[in-house]
């Protein structure tokens, strides 16, 4: 709502304490991905043996691990590397996506068909099997988890982008367009394409969320960075061990990554509500 | 207070507000209307009037944000002002009844129509359960529904609109209300259906004693049909009395205008016919095009010298919108040939099509969706010089501002945005985007339908000027003949995929050959007062 004046955003605001709170955690999270020296002085990498297992304190907010590391410093450390690889998925997932869809939508006929029935296909298959499967076959790394999460996520994005594509194309500005002699790339680019990608950006916010926990997921499996390299999934698998006698190890990275994705989805809604004028 | 002089409802100084961002509207002002029992009476405005606000603030249904400000609403003796929704829900239905405006959307979609009209009955417990599917049947019969055993078995989707309006009809009669509401209760129906349905809610009003409301914005269907009509513009009634003195000799300068407009009632020629030329712009021989194996278009010719303006005239699936769109090569024809100035392009596809683009353009219907809402007018003006790379990014924003001027828009509006204009104007932007090419040819589909009448008449004299200035050749599809007498040389009677009658404009409406031409006439608005 652009005619809004500061004041009336501010009671907006005022009255969803949770949407501030939401954005205030993806604001701590992204200052920690640049500049994690800001949050703490402690090595994530090195650890103090004589400080090993040591339970949360002021000098550890988040408590050590098993070499004496601090975990809070070894989350705000992971921060960058977590988060590339969730933008990373969600590029992936939307760009991929949405040309498919775009494609598919636009040229109709037999492509669409085809796209559509391997999108179908794709959509089978469980998100976390299929990013599995892909991640073996890429080969391990932070980069590879991101792109094996992006595209088992590309299906739901493709969906969408053809169903905006198929109702703006049926639009009579679409064929005044053509009617004036617009050749089909003006068309797509200035017509169908800025009239039916808002929902679809919505979607990319709302998937950041899934995005967190899959690329979590799947390097708490130990298919991310390689060790001691910290990551928030590898961190809260390399608690596993300790949970009955250092439960911080997992708990701490754990509420992080839940943090992350409580936060991007409520302000994913916040601007899916906006679009929709709600 | 019940007296007939008192009147079933009377409204006395009505005041409505709307509250909107940007602060309260008011819609109505110090209205004042009185219906008698078994009474027709019209309100007539154009949008934004504050007719159908007026209609809804007598059933208690204002849209969210709009309340009763002032005055007061009396029916049959009672004071609805201020009523709780449980005593509306007592006048509703029994009292008043509403017909809505559209009928595509007041129906349930997933609910038999029958069900629906038998709703009535079972809240107002006037039918026994056992009865109510006999009752519903028997109030479609009434409604004018053909066959209406089986219809009441049938889902909104499976009716045409008028179907849908009539089962519309027999919802609101079902409560035997005492007056009824009719909001625009025909304006998206063919004049031959609007004109049936009319008779029949006349027929019924005076059958049964109701009195009818009828908020409409055509002036020849209030001058058919009330005894009393009240003209509303900007909140206000203007004018109003007995329809005969109201339109015979308005006092109001509003009034006259609305006359001047209704093209039923003028019906004055925009500009001296032309005489047919040897200069062939568009020939078309035995177009054919079939949907679904239904013929759409079926075997039609016709040929369009250089200058002149044919119209093709029907009702909705007449084919005249497929003919033209084949025409203009946004449909491929079964059978038959396209010529354009002495060359075939049937079967011109892709490159070849765009180039000849440049020489035909098209304007739709529906100024709403026709314009790219995230463009800019300057942007959207432009657009066709920009795809054929006419000039610099300069010289068509100079062209741009040269041809909103042309259609009468300021030059300020070339950064503002569709949504920021009125439908006249929204209608005069893809005029002008249709003239930047220059082109020969412009196909014109109902350009004029979607708009208000005194909007439609400047539109209507915009395109005689412009045709008279560039020298184009216009295909003009309408639904209205009353409109085709203002403009067109020539005129294509089409019906069901057929051209039926074809010929000059004034021998065609003088002294029509084909029944389905006369039906046309007889059937359009005011008819009946201008032969008085």
């Amino acid at each position: 709502m652009p005619d809004l004046s500061v004041r009336d955003t501010g009671l907006h605001l005022l009255r969803r304490p949770g949407l501030v709170l939401s954005g205030v955690v993806i604001a701590l999270v992204l200052l920690a991905a640049v500049a994690p020296a800001l949050f703490t002085g402690q090595d994530p990498i090195a650890g103090v043996p004589a400080e090993r297992l040591r339970g949360p304190s002021p000098s550890h907010l988040f408590g050590t691990d098993e070499t004496g590391r601090d975990v809070f410093a070894r989350v705000v450390h992971g921060a960058a590397l977590s988060l590339r690889a969730t933008v990373i998925a969600v590029l992936v997932a939307l760009v991929s996506g949405a040309a498919l869809g775009l494609l598919a939508g636009f040229r109709g006929g037999w492509l669409d068909s085809v796209v559509m029935r391997v999108i179908d296909v794709v959509q089978a298959v469980p998100a976390i099997l299929l990013s599995l499967a892909l991640v073996t076959a890429l080969g391990f790394g932070t980069t590879n988890v991101a792109i094996a999460v992006g595209v088992s996520n590309l299906a739901a994005f493709a969906r969408l982008m053809r169903a905006e594509v198929l109702r703006v194309r049926s639009g009579a500005f679409v064929e005044a367009a053509r009617a004036s002699g617009v050749r089909w790339s003006g068309v797509l680019g200035r017509h169908v394409l800025p009239n039916a990608l808002g929902p679809v950006l919505v979607l990319a916010t709302l998937t950041f969320g899934t995005a967190v926990l899959e690329v979590s997921a799947l390097s708490f499996l130990g298919f991310g960075a390689t060790p001691p390299t910290p990551e928030w999934g590898a961190l809260v698998a390399g608690g596993r061990g300790f949970l009955a006698t250092a439960w911080w190890m997992t708990t701490f990275p754990g509420l992080t990554v839940a943090a992350v994705v409580l936060a991007t989805n409520r302000l994913g809604r916040a601007l899916d509500g906006e679009r929709s004028g709600r | 207070m019940t007296g007939v002089s008192a009147g079933l409802l009377r409204i006395d100084g009505l005041d409505v507000t709307y509250r909107t961002r940007t602060g309260p509207v008011r819609a109505v002002r110090g209205v004042d209307l009185t219906v008698h029992p078994g009474q027709i009476v019209a309100v007539v405005g154009e949008s934004g009037s504050g007719k159908s606000t007026t209609a809804h603030a007598a059933i208690g249904l204002l849209p969210a944000g709009g309340r009763v400000e002032a005055g007061s609403i009396t029916f049959d003796g009672r004071d609805l002002t201020g009523l709780s929704e449980k005593g509306w829900r007592s006048v509703r239905g029994t009292g008043i009844a509403l017909v809505p405006q559209d009928p595509t959307v007041s129906l349930d979609p997933v609910r038999r129509v029958g069900e629906q009209v038998a709703e009535v009955l079972r809240i107002h417990r006037l039918a026994p359960r056992a009865r109510l599917a006999a009752e519903a049947v028997e109030l479609l019969r009434r409604a004018g529904v053909d066959r209406p055993g089986q219809r009441a078995r049938q889902y909104p989707h499976q009716l045409s609109g008028g179907l849908r309006q009539r089962v519309l009809i027999a919802i609101a009669l079902a409560g035997e209300p005492r007056l009824i509401i009719a909001d625009e209760p025909t304006s998206a129906l063919d004049v031959t259906v609007q004109r049936a349905i009319l008779d029949h809610l006349q027929e019924l009003a005076a059958e049964s004693g109701t009195a009818v409301l009828l908020i409409t914005h055509d002036l020849g269907v209030a001058a058919d049909r009330a005894a009393h009509v009240a003209v509303m513009s900007g909140g206000t009634v203007v004018e109003q009395g007995p329809t005969r003195e109201v339109l015979g000799a308005p006092a109001h300068a509003y009034t006259r205008d609305l006359l001047a407009a209704a093209p039923a009632l003028a019906g004055e020629p925009l500009r001296p016919r032309r005489p047919a030329g040897t200069d062939v712009l568009l020939a078309v021989t035995g177009l054919r095009r079939s949907f679904d194996g239904t013929a759409a278009v079926d075997d039609v010719s016709f040929t369009l010298t250089r200058g002149r303006t044919l119209a093709l005239v029907g009702e909705s699936g007449s084919g005249k919108t497929t003919t033209a769109r084949m025409a203009v090569g946004l449909e491929t024809p079964d059978a038959g040939t396209v010529t354009f100035d002495g060359e075939d392009i049937t079967a011109a596809r892709g490159e070849r099509l765009r180039a000849l683009r440049r020489r035909f353009q098209l304007v739709h219907q529906n100024p709403y969706a026709s314009l790219n809402p995230r463009m800019t007018l300057g942007d959207i003006v432009a657009e066709p010089l920009r795809a054929f790379g006419v000039g610099d990014r300069a010289s068509r924003r100079e062209r741009a501002a040269e041809l909103l001027e042309q259609v009468a828009l300021p030059v300020s509006a070339l950064r503002r945005r569709p949504v920021e204009l009125s439908g006249g104007q929204r209608q005069r932007v893809a005029i002008a985007r249709a003239l930047a090419l220059n082109p020969d040819l412009v196909v014109l589909d109902e350009p004029v339908s979607a708009l208000d009448v005194s909007v439609q008449a400047q539109i209507l004299r915009l395109l005689v000027r412009l045709q008279q200035e560039h020298g184009l050749t216009y295909l003009f599809i309408t639904h209205d003949l009353a409109v085709v007498r203002q403009v067109a040389d020539e005129v294509g009677v089409m019906r069901r995929g057929r051209l039926v009658e074809s010929g000059p404009t004034d021998a065609v409406l003088t002294d029509p050959s084909a029944e389905h031409t006369r039906e046309l006439l007889a059937a359009i608005p005011g008819t009946r007062v201008t032969a008085s």
